[in-house]
């Protein structure tokens, strides 16, 4: 537990210590406000609630979460530095986790700072604050996902562009497998628990629930699977690929 | 006590460490030497935990480095080769993150960063990050985290590689200092640094380990190992050279630009003993007289270039 916390600690620094960190978060806002009030019809559609935010939230990750995971291992691949970090007495666990974890909270800072919104919002009307509120969790939830997605993907290559690359493709798949462009692949031939399966794996499905409110358990513990399977992968990853 | 049996590693189908063998203990200041790609930073690079073998085991300090890896690392201090850091940050936040990661707390922790930024003469560059710093700095700062937490194993894949002759110097002093209570592994491929710092060296070309002795040793491999050179003042050089030339034991005389002559042994017999008697009888003037401990250099090509290339063997 203790090296977890070290290691979190020097890279949620290493964060901040590059403009790259502000930049992302000024983006994240700016984007999260402007899909909201623009695209999201906000004041129009006349509603105490932040569906429209939310609503945009998973697109906004397939991009910019990418971006935050590409660095995570690639980067230390290529300077050298993953030879110091990996004969350090640490595991791979603990160093995947603490990498991890710096990067999620990274996140939810990132989101932590919308709060201008929710404030507005609850200027403007009275809104469900549960449902506001289970609604942040669940997008933190898949933001989590989409990092350790990338930081398995992250672990391949030296090449941050590849990282990038791959982990929104990958990210792509997961968000759409629950959309009918992907299930009317399936739909017809393949055995309905094949393509309820199919859909099941999708983030949307899940985020969904937990966005309109629903603290549903199944939807946590999705999430937490996926983070802890790709966290896994991204241990093995490390293990068979020190060197290069 | 660092143990290896048959580590070998292979990268793909090139053979970079071939059965390599050898225990090292306490005490020793083992010099790697051997020529670029001759398998010095893979070896090391196993030895430190960092890449898996593809055969054999390496021991350090009785924990087998792939079954235990993290009570042997804590035996280790590892500089690897380019001395790789975390470039964003600066020596103070980086040493102190190691400090951590090796369990150093307190007031303990304080003293052992005090003495490494001060061993290593970091305390201009403390607070600039450390891309920013000149070379010789990064290495430091690399040898810091390596020392920081007073390891029973070094291993330092070169250690005074980019550094200038003083600070070269200075890295040479630090290893010796060190060296009683420790087993010190350095990669070089310098030769006068096995002389300054080693008392055994193991050369190794295509991950084979062609010699294993201490740095006298391999010079009495040279064959200007107990040569006598001896400078003569007014006397007939051309002389002097066919009289030297018909001592026992003598193969032949080189004589030099600058007047200078050198006698050279057949199988490293002592010369001096005779040549000194021949200048006294002959009343020659001795200017200058010089018995050679032999040049590590030679040896090293001459060992280095009878070892038949890898092709055979991959
Ligand atoms: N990651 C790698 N992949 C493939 N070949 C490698 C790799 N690292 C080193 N080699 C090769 O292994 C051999 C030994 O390299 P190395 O141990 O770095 O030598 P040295 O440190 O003695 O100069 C060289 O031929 C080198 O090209
Ligand atoms: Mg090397």
């Amino acid at each position: 537990m203790r090296n977890i916390g070290i290691i979190f600690r020097r890279e949620l620094a290493a964060y901040f210590a590059t403009p790259v960190a502000y930049v992302f978060i000024v983006i994240f806002l700016v984007l999260a406000g402007a899909f909201t009030f623009y695209l999201g019809n906000f004041y129009e559609r006349g509603q105490a609630d932040l569906d429209p935010f939310f609503g945009f939230h998973p697109w906004l990750y397939l991009f910019l979460v990418p971006a935050i995971s590409m660095r995570l291992w690639a980067e230390e691949r290529k300077s050298g530095s993953i030879e110091l970090l990996m004969t350090l007495p640490v595991t791979q666990g603990q160093a995947v986790v603490g990498k991890f974890l710096a990067a999620w909270t990274f996140c939810a800072i990132a989101l932590g700072l919308t709060f201008p919104i929710w404030i507005t919002v609850n200027y403007l009307g009275q809104p469900d604050n549960g449902v506001i509120l289970a609604a942040y969790v669940g997008s933190l939830l898949m933001a989590g996902a989409f990092l350790a997605i990338g930081a398995c993907i992250s672990a391949t290559t030296r090449n941050q562009v590849i990282a990038f690359i791959l982990t929104v493709v990958i990210c792509f798949g997961f968000l759409l497998s629950g959309f009918p462009l992907v299930l009317d692949l399936f739909q017809g031939w393949a055995p309905l628990w094949f393509t309820d399966a199919i859909a099941q794996l999708s983030f949307m499905t899940h985020f969904s629930t937990l966005s309109r409110g629903v603290l549903d358990l199944r939807a946590v513990v999705y999430f937490g699977l996926v983070i802890g399977f790709w966290l896994t992968a991204n241990a093995i990853v490390l293990d068979l690929r020190k060197a290069d | 006590m660092i143990e290896t049996e048959r580590l070998t590693k292979r990268y793909g189908n090139l053979l970079a460490v071939d059965n390599l063998s050898f225990s090292v203990s306490q005490g020793q200041v083992l010099g790697f030497l051997g020529p670029n790609g001759a398998g010095k930073s893979t070896t090391m690079k196993m030895l430190s935990g960092f890449l898996t073998p593809t055969e054999g085991v390496a021991r350090i300090c009785g924990f087998d480095i792939e079954k235990e890896p993290v009570k042997a690392k804590r035996e280790i201090g590892y500089l690897p080769e380019g001395a790789p850091t975390y470039g964003e940050m600066t020596p103070t936040a980086f040493l102190d993150f190691i400090a951590d990661i090796r369990d150093l707390r307190g007031a303990q922790k304080r003293r052992r960063l005090d003495e490494v930024i001060s061993r290593l003469h970091l305390e201009p560059v403390l607070l600039q990050s450390i891309d920013t710093l000149s070379k010789g700095y990064k290495r430091r700062v690399g040898l810091a985290q390596a020392i920081i937490h007073d390891p029973r194993v070094l291993i330092l894949d070169e250690p005074t590689d980019g550094l200038d002759p003083n600070q070269k110097h200075e890295v040479r002093s630090l290893i010796s200092e060190m060296a009683a209570d420790k087993i010190i592994i350095i990669s070089t491929h310098i030769l006068e640094e096995v002389h300054a710092v080693c008392d055994r060296a193991i050369i190794i070309a295509h991950g084979r380990i062609l010699a294993d002795e201490t740095p006298a040793g391999l010079e009495a491999r040279s064959p200007r190992h107990n040569a006598v050179t001896l400078r003569l003042g007014d006397t007939e050089a051309a002389e002097a050279g066919s009289a030297l030339e018909s001592l026992p034991g003598v193969v032949s005389v080189e004589t030099h630009a600058d007047g200078g002559m050198t006698v050279l042994p057949a199988d490293g017999a002592e010369l001096l003993p005779a040549v000194g008697r021949l200048a006294l009888e002959r009343g020659w003037d001795v200017q200058e007289l010089q018995v050679e401990s032999g040049q590590l250099d030679e040896v090293f090509r001459q060992i280095t270039s009878a070892d038949v290339g890898q092709e055979a063997r991959t």
